[in-house]
């Protein structure tokens, strides 16, 4: 019995707090009355890009009158936690949900549910596949962020044949193909040319892609390009180019819009960045939740958020801003 | 004099260029008990693996009831009919009384549950284990269903000495069994090798309380330097004897030497 | 000895001291709390839709514990099995995208689960490797294994065979049960029955409780070790096919805290990570709890990192408590 005791003062003090928490924000449950409830299913709490969206979604459904619940998958790839969080926010009775699909095809089941339980979906940031297991789409138009990524590092080599690193993210990740795609085609450039020296993924992480970078580097130090899945990405390949004497000699590209990656830039560390719009992408999806719950209307297909290419060396022909300007739009 | 329970000659254990055992002789009579005492380092524990199967002697042979034996290891010399109480205990704390008891030699279920779903008779171990428990007259336990970690010292080592007179048909070795005990369970545990004895079970005892050998050993082994220096009736000697045999200050020819029953 | 008088223990007396002492008592009070609490404080939680729901969500890491309770009750650790099980949804999915039977796939994956778990096992009872060291080693090979052999790619499953633990009906018309559940519930009966009914059972605790002991009892120890992280892989094949119920798709970079969410519902279902105590029944309200904890806090409007303090909280809380209780039996 005296480890009974215990075990249960810690649940009810643990759950008190969760009681607590819940009148604070007001929400009487079920669909009588109260504030409209809107569920943001991001793939990590870690990322800096999905805090912007929860913060962004949380901050725009206050204005709007609505509660917005975030919950998120322990680790990109998280299909098991993303479902479940899923089943969860529709046994609450959110109006909608706005999620960054982990793994497109992984998750489509419990979509799938939401959509029959009468849920508005949502997908912010991240396709899925097939696209019409989601009522609508705000995100990036990846393949054209990776395009102007592949443009400007074009335009910038000029005349100088590319021999090009990619420092891609996830295999298998959608986001992944459309900029790595997108990238290729700004650059005039096929999958297999001989112009592309190396790849590695990185999955979107700093220490992985400096070491991939090392080690493509170890094997090849030819370089003068550089496609980056995201800034992060590019930090870690730009501390392996650095350490390998190459800073500045090689044309390294990213894409995000951090605040960071601005800084990057505007420091000099690459080039540029193609900079995304995570705020508008959950602003627009709190929007599109309210506007249903209040008279059935849905939202559909694809709404590009944008994308900004962001540096401080334009060249003509390509509609860029500078760091500024970036530093004032950036997320994180 | 009645033929030895268990006899050894010759045992030889080398490790490298140190002998543990060297060339030593042993005899354990049946119905005794008989206390093997030695200095730190003499070879006591040695000569008890190698009776034991905890260790293979390079020389020498066991006779077992007469019968030439070589233990390869311990569960040969337990199948013979040998038990040990290991200075551990080797006891599973977080298990109850009656599990330990049959550790290792569960019985199962007759039938078809036991032989094809392997059911335990649990029924059958708790009231063999309860009627093994007051035949020694073990009574402190409340019943066989308490945890062991729940039992002080000395309850344990009643279990533990429960267990090896319940399985060991030849010889129960007892190694060391009082040295964590007060002096109250240190005479409970004593009276427990008696009645164990008083069933004509045959007890090896080791320990270093010279008062305690004296109280309850019919014989005194005394070991030195990796074989038997002597064996004396406790009648016959006191207690600065044995440990002068002990430490080699007295041998068992001189003249002051109580009675040496064995050729050395 | 004779001092004491003898006190005659009534079967009641004995029973009820049993419930006391048994080890996943103190998790179940926190489970049914924790399910009073939500049911009282959210509207949307003590519905027989979600509480099915919460228990379909707990599936495959309460397989995955079960496994891990076995390893864990020896004394060991496991942080290979969710990677294991992920290279069994692989095997599963893509033999039967080539071409193969499900049967056939089941059987594969099966095998391939069981060799791998065999491979821990042996590694840690004959080369006397400490478990956490071997699985983190085997868990970094069959990590790499999974995305060699899948290349990067998920694998939709469509095949009725290996999703069929999705499916289900509905007892008396309301509560919809899977075949999943179904399958844990016999899985966990017969892990049950052999811990606690077997002398494998008994030998499996006394291992845990002191290695030593144990061989010195005549309990071999080595054999009793092996043939639980054998039976360990087999578990973890099972929850390959569980995962497949829930989610039709292999996906290689899917479970990746599955070790340690399996770690989790086995330390708060009460079972000692230092061996030899505990129990499945612990396990199954381990998983039960963190599910439970993540859809009531959901429902609460709680933001998914406050449930992971929650969640931590408890396995730091389930550990003192088993660390509090073994100071005091010494």
């Amino acid at each position: 019995m005296r480890r009974t005791v215990p075990a249960v003062l810690l649940t009810v003090a643990l759950l008190g707090t969760a009681a607590c928490t819940q009148t604070k924000s007001g929400s009487g449950g079920g669909d009588s009355g109260g504030p409209v409830k809107i569920g943001l299913v991001t793939k990590t709490d870690t990322n800096p890009y999905f805090v912007k969206l929860r913060e962004s979604a949380k901050a725009h459904g206050q204005t709007k009158g609505a509660e917005v619940i975030a919950v998120a998958g322990k680790f990109d790839g998280d299909n098991e936690g993303q479902v479940a969080a899923i089943e969860n926010l529709v046994q609450q009775g959110v109006k909608g949900i706005l999620i960054t699909p982990s793994n497109s095809t992984g998750i489509l089941g419990a979509l799938k549910q939401a959509k029959e339980k009468g849920v508005l979906v949502i997908a912010l940031d991240t396709e899925t596949d097939p696209k019409d297991a989601v009522d609508a789409t705000y995100a990036t138009n990846n393949v054209t962020a990776g395009e102007l990524e592949g443009k400007y590092i074009k335009a910038t080599l000029g005349t100088t044949p590319p021999r090009l690193l990619m420092m891609d993210g996830t295999p298998g990740g959608t986001v992944d193909e459309q900029r790595h795609r997108g990238f290729l085609q700004g650059m005039g450039l096929k999958d297999g040319d001989p112009a592309i020296i190396g790849a590695a993924p990185t999955n979107g992480d700093q220490n992985k892609a400096q070491a991939a970078m090392e080690n493509l580097l170890q094997r090849d130090a030819t370089v003068n390009a550089v496609y980056t899945l995201n800034e992060p990405a590019a930090r870690g390949a730009v501390a392996a180019l650095t350490a390998k004497g190459l800073a500045g000699k090689v044309a390294v590209g990213s894409i995000d819009g951090g605040c960071q990656g601005v800084a990057d830039v505007k420091a000099g560390k690459y080039l540029a960045t193609v900079m995304q719009f995570p705020k508008k992408m959950a602003e627009q999806g709190v929007d599109a939740v309210v506007a249903f719950a209040k008279d059935g209307t849905k939202p559909a297909g694809f709404q590009d958020t944008g994308a900004q290419l962001i540096t401080d060396k334009p060249l003509p022909g390509l509609d860029s801003k500078d760091t500024t300007w970036g530093a004032q739009n950036c997320w994180g | 004099m009645t033929a030895p329970a268990l006899q050894a000659r010759g045992l030889v254990k080398r490790y490298g260029r140190v002998t543990a055992i060297d060339g030593a002789d042993f005899d354990l009579l049946p119905g005794e008990v008989l206390a093997v005492v030695g200095d730190n380092g003499a070879g006591k524990s040695s000569l008890i693996k190698a009776l034991s199967g905890a260790l293979v002697p390079d020389e020498g042979t066991v006779l077992l009831d007469g019968v030439e034996t070589h233990f390869h290891s311990p569960l040969d010399a337990r199948h013979a009919g040998i038990e040990t109480v290991h200075q551990t205990l080797a006891l599973a704390p977080a298990m109850d009384i009656a599990t330990n008891l049959f550790l290792g030699r569960e019985i199962r279920r007759t039938g078809p549950l036991g032989s094809v779903l392997r059911l335990l008779d649990r029924g059958a171990m708790r009231q063999q284990a309860q009627e093994q428990l007051d035949a020694l007259g073990i009574e402190t336990v409340q019943h066989i269903g308490q945890l062991v970690e729940t039992l002080s010292g000395g309850q344990r080592q009643a279990v533990a000495v429960a267990r090896a007179a319940m399985f060991g048909r030849k010889m129960v070795i007892m190694d060391e069994p009082t040295a964590a005990l007060g002096v109250k369970e240190s005479g409970q545990v004593l009276d427990l090798i008696r009645r164990i004895r008083d069933r004509g079970l045959p007890v090896v005892l080791i320990s270093h309380d010279m008062p305690q050998v004296f109280e309850i050993a019919d014989r005194i082994h005394v070991h030195r330097l990796g074989r038997r220096a002597a064996v004396v009736r406790p009648a016959d000697a006191t207690m600065s004897q044995v440990v002068s045999l002990m430490t080699g200050a007295l041998r068992p020819g001189d003249p002051d030497a109580p009675p040496n029953l064995v050729d050395t | 000895m004779s001092v004491t008088e003898k006190a005659a223990p009534s079967l009641r007396n004995r029973s009820a001291e049993a419930f006391l002492h048994n080890p996943a008592l103190g998790p179940l009070a926190a489970l049914l709390v924790a399910i009073v609490v939500f049911s009282v404080t959210t509207s949307t939680f003590l519905t027989v839709d979600n509480l099915s729901l919460v228990v379909q969500q707990s599936l495959v890491v309460a397989t995955l514990a079960l496994g891990q309770t076995l390893i864990v009750l020896t004394g060991g650790i496991d942080l290979a099995n969710a990677a294991i099980m992920v290279l069994g949804t692989m095997v599963l999915a893509k033999l039967v995208i080539g071409g193969s039977s499900s049967v056939v796939a089941l059987v594969a994956g099966f095998l391939v689960c069981a060799a791998l778990g065999a491979v821990s096992g042996g590694l840690v009872t004959w080369l006397n490797l400490p478990p956490f060291i071997v699985t983190l080693g085997m868990l970094t090979v069959v990590l790499a294994a999974g995305r060699l052999y899948s290349e990067g790619n998920s694998f939709p499953v469509t095949d009725n065979l290996l999703g069929v633990l999705g499916e289900g009906g509905y007892l008396f018309g309301q509560i919809r049960v899977t075949h999943g559940m179904t399958l844990a519930v016999v899985m966990f009966a017969v892990t049950w029955y052999a811990l606690t009914r077997t002398a494998w059972g008994r030998h499996v605790y006394a291992l845990g409780n002191d290695p030593e002991a144990a061989r010195l009892t005549g309990i071999h120890v080595g054999r009793t070790r092996f043939s639980v992280y054998l039976v360990a892989g087999v578990i973890y094949a099972f929850a390959a096919w569980q995962a497949l119920g829930r989610i039709p798709n292999a996906d290689p970079n899917a479970f990746q805290t599955g070790n340690l969410d399996s770690i989790t519902a086995v330390v708060i279902g009460g079972t000692s990570l230092f061996g030899g105590r505990g129990s499945v029944l612990g396990t199954v309200v381990g998983a039960l709890i963190v599910a439970v904890l993540r859809s009531g806090l959901t429902q609460a409007g709680i933001d998914s990192l406050y449930q992971d303090v929650a969640t931590g909280v408890l396995v730091i809380a389930a550990v003192a408590f088993d660390q509090i209780v073994r100071r005091r039996s010494r």
